[in-house]
């Protein structure tokens, strides 16, 4: 419980069991934007926002807030009319939520009384009156596709141009639509369209076991796999009241420091790559492959997919293995180390990274950027310092924080962060807890709502859910390039487009995450 | 530069044996003649579409150009425009918002062409199958030569599905 959060609401709260300090709190919708300004006022932020039919309970919808005070989380649920579930804007004061509260109104028809109503998830494949969220939509309805035109922010003046980009995209990446108002090579204007990868994962979850989504829970975004199965883990072992066995984990940290590990490797390679020193993204593959194959050993999937499930994580990893875990990171931090060197000393690659794409910290905070984005514009924040949820307590988190805000800042961060990481997983390999390392929750009976937030290396990754008899009634999974993919917009005005894959790669948002 | 040459050097080569063609991967008979396959003489363009995958597949197919699996020593090489391309490298689930663009990008791949569809996702819908947002396998919405499932597939067992592809009936 947070006395910071309750003492700003004054409201009632009820505690959420979880490994992470969260309260639940219940209030009026025409208190909700006082609520959010006092949170925002105290340099709290929103993580996430996501609206629930209840109807089935004669409560009308509900308006679901995330908030964050002092890496505290407030989970504000306002119940909204059955007949006209409509809300205050609330982007003026977390200019974040603009694109939640889209998503919300084409998945489940909240309505913002004010404010960009555009829709963002639905695109045609289902009509402007018809909510797949709700309850009465069954997830089989299909309307046939169409082509409907999307009205974007045209900029106008003399010489300015625009060039769309995408959906599909002119190398191995996920599909997004990026329109550039440009003049000569200068983007004046970026305007990101998303929502491309929507495949019903938030309708898939519902009326599934609790104890048996995290299959689904794994593959929201596949690069922060680890992230969203212990998140889901997590949330569910909160409503069973279980706690897993600290042998797991020490585990599951292990395997998220692996994938953070894997994702920084591969985007380093790549941003040299970009910045056209192709040896970097040679090298750096080549050791991003050596991780995944002992991945493949020790945890039986080159991703870790399927490793963390509620209770545990699903194998062990015995005193050799441990040996092994130590030793790749002695030769990577050598490697890294060396790698590390070329790029500093390439005034090529330099001078592509340095002022390239800045976000100012004031901006960063303004837009709520998480994750290792915000770390590099100087905002502070790591789940795993603070809360610092188990294992992590135990561990002593160090994290680099960078204030330029360009890409070269961003890369001194997952420089960082891979060392740290490095540090970390010998740690776990010399001190790894002895014991079981799965404690399987027993049935769940009646209500239950749970919350799991865990720091993956993009970002911090939520999943809020409220289940009846073990049974999913809903479940949220929050990305965090929900606030990052518009801090790109901003980060790139300015710059010219050849730099725009350089810029898009340092933040590497996820697209499926996002659109769910 | 002399640091970036030393650890050339020191790094060495370590590109692995090239796997052999599974030919087990195809869910289609060979469309194109010997002598067409012929005419693709060792040079495959590929062309990848993420028509609504987790970005687990994206994944494995960016380290098909590692350092181990090197696939352009064997003239496979990804490619920025359908039109360059001889082949696409479909992942999936097909969401219903890119069913369109996927179609398009189909069209615009000239004849001969080939498909390969990735994943298990690619391969049957895997874990989000069809509903209101999905159209589920790839060959739900244009025609699949090879299907390669995994999640996400190998580097190893992609290599042997476009192979697979490439390769006339009855060789491999």
């Amino acid at each position: 419980m947070s006395p910071a959060a309750t003492d700003t609401l004054r409201l009632p709260a009820t505690p959420i069991r979880s490994a992470v300090p969260a309260i639940y709190v219940p209030a009026e919708l025409a208190r909700l934007r006082e609520i959010c300004a006092g949170i925002a006022a105290k340099g709290g932020r929103l993580a996430a926002l996501w609206g629930s039919d209840e109807r089935d309970r004669n409560q009308g919808f509900g308006l679901h807030l995330a908030l964050v005070l002092d890496q505290s989380l407030t989970w504000l649920a306002v119940p909204l009319p059955a007949d006209s579930p409509e809300y205050p804007d609330l982007a003026d004061v977390f200019p974040c939520a603009g694109r939640m509260q889209r998503a919300a109104h084409d998945l489940l028809g909240l309505r913002t009384a004010t404010g960009d109503r555009r829709p963002w998830l639905r695109h045609a494949a289902w009509p402007a009156d018809v909510f797949p969220l709700r309850r009465e939509f069954g997830i089989q309805n299909w309307y046939g596709t169409t082509i409907e035109d999307y009205p974007f922010v045209t900029v106008a003046g003399d010489g300015v141009h625009e060039i769309p980009v995408g959906p599909v995209h002119a190398g191995t990446i996920e599909p997004g639509h990026f329109r550039f108002s440009i003049v000569g090579e200068k983007v004046l204007r970026l305007e990101e369209r998303l929502g491309y990868k929507h495949k019903a994962i938030e309708k898939r979850f519902e009326g599934r076991a609790l104890l048996a989504a995290a299959d689904l829970a794994g593959r929201i975004s596949g690069d922060s796999t680890v992230a969203y199965a212990w998140a889901y883990a997590m949330a569910v072992e909160g409503i069973a009241g279980a706690t897993p066995p600290v042998r797991a984990l020490w585990l599951r940290a292990a395997a998220l420091e692996r994938e953070r590990v894997a994702n920084h490797l591969g985007d380093l390679g790549a941003l040299g790559n970009d910045g056209g020193l192709a040896f970097g993204l040679a090298q750096f593959m080549r050791l991003k492959e050596d991780v995944l194959r002992l991945n493949a050993k020790l945890f039986g999937h080159r991703y870790l997919m399927d490793y963390v499930i509620p209770g545990g994580v699903a194998r062990n990893i015995g005193r050799h293995g441990c040996d092994e875990l130590a030793a790749q990171c002695e030769v990577l931090a050598h490697e890294v180390g060396v790698l590390k060197d070329i790029y500093d000393d390439h005034a090529g690659l330099q001078d592509r990274f340095l002022t390239c794409g800045q976000l100012e910290p004031a901006l960063a905070k303004q837009l709520g950027v998480v994750g290792l984005a915000a770390r590099a514009s100087g905002q502070p924040f790591d789940a795993r310092v603070k809360p610092a949820f188990e294992p992590y307590d135990r561990l002593e988190v160090r994290i680099g924080v960078q204030s330029a805000g360009d890409v070269a800042a961003r890369v001194t961060v997952r420089f960082d962060e891979l060392f740290e990481s490095l540090r970390l997983l010998q740690a776990i390999a010399e001190r790894l807890p002895l014991g079981e390392v799965s404690a399987p929750p027993s049935p769940i009976s009646g209500p239950g709502r749970g919350l799991g937030w865990v720091e993956g290396w993009r970002g911090e990754v939520l999943i809020a859910i409220e289940s009846d008899d073990g049974v999913i009634r809903r479940c949220h999974a929050h990305d965090p390039s929900w606030q990052n993919w518009p801090a790109l917009e901003h980060a790139i005005i300015g710059n010219i487009v050849p730099d725009f894959p350089l810029i898009n790669k340092s933040f590497n948002l996820s697209y499926s995450g996002h659109d769910l | 530069m002399l640091k970036l040459l030393k650890q050339i050097a020191i790094t060495g080569i370590k590109t692995e044996a090239a796997p052999r063609p599974d030919p087990g991967l195809r869910v289609a008979e060979q469309r194109l003649r010997e002598e067409v396959l012929a005419l693709f003489g060792g040079s495959l363009a590929i062309r990848h579409v993420d028509a609504g995958s987790c970005n687990g597949c994206e994944l494995e197919i960016n380290m098909l150009n590692n350092p181990y699996y090197n696939v352009e020593r064997l003239g496979i090489k990804f490619v920025a425009s359908p039109r360059h391309a001889d082949l696409l490298l479909v992942t999936g689930p097909v969401s219903r918002n890119m069913e369109t663009a996927l179609k398009r990008t189909y069209d615009a791949v000239p004849e001969p062409k080939l498909v390969v569809a990735v994943g298990d996702c690619g391969c049957t819908g895997g874990v989000f199958g069809e509903s209101y947002a999905s159209c589920g396998r790839v060959a739900n919405v244009i025609p699949v030569d090879v299907a390669v499932p995994g999640c996400p597939p190998t580097p190893t067992a992609l290599v042997q599905g476009i192979l697979a592809a490439i390769t006339a009936r009855g060789r491999g």
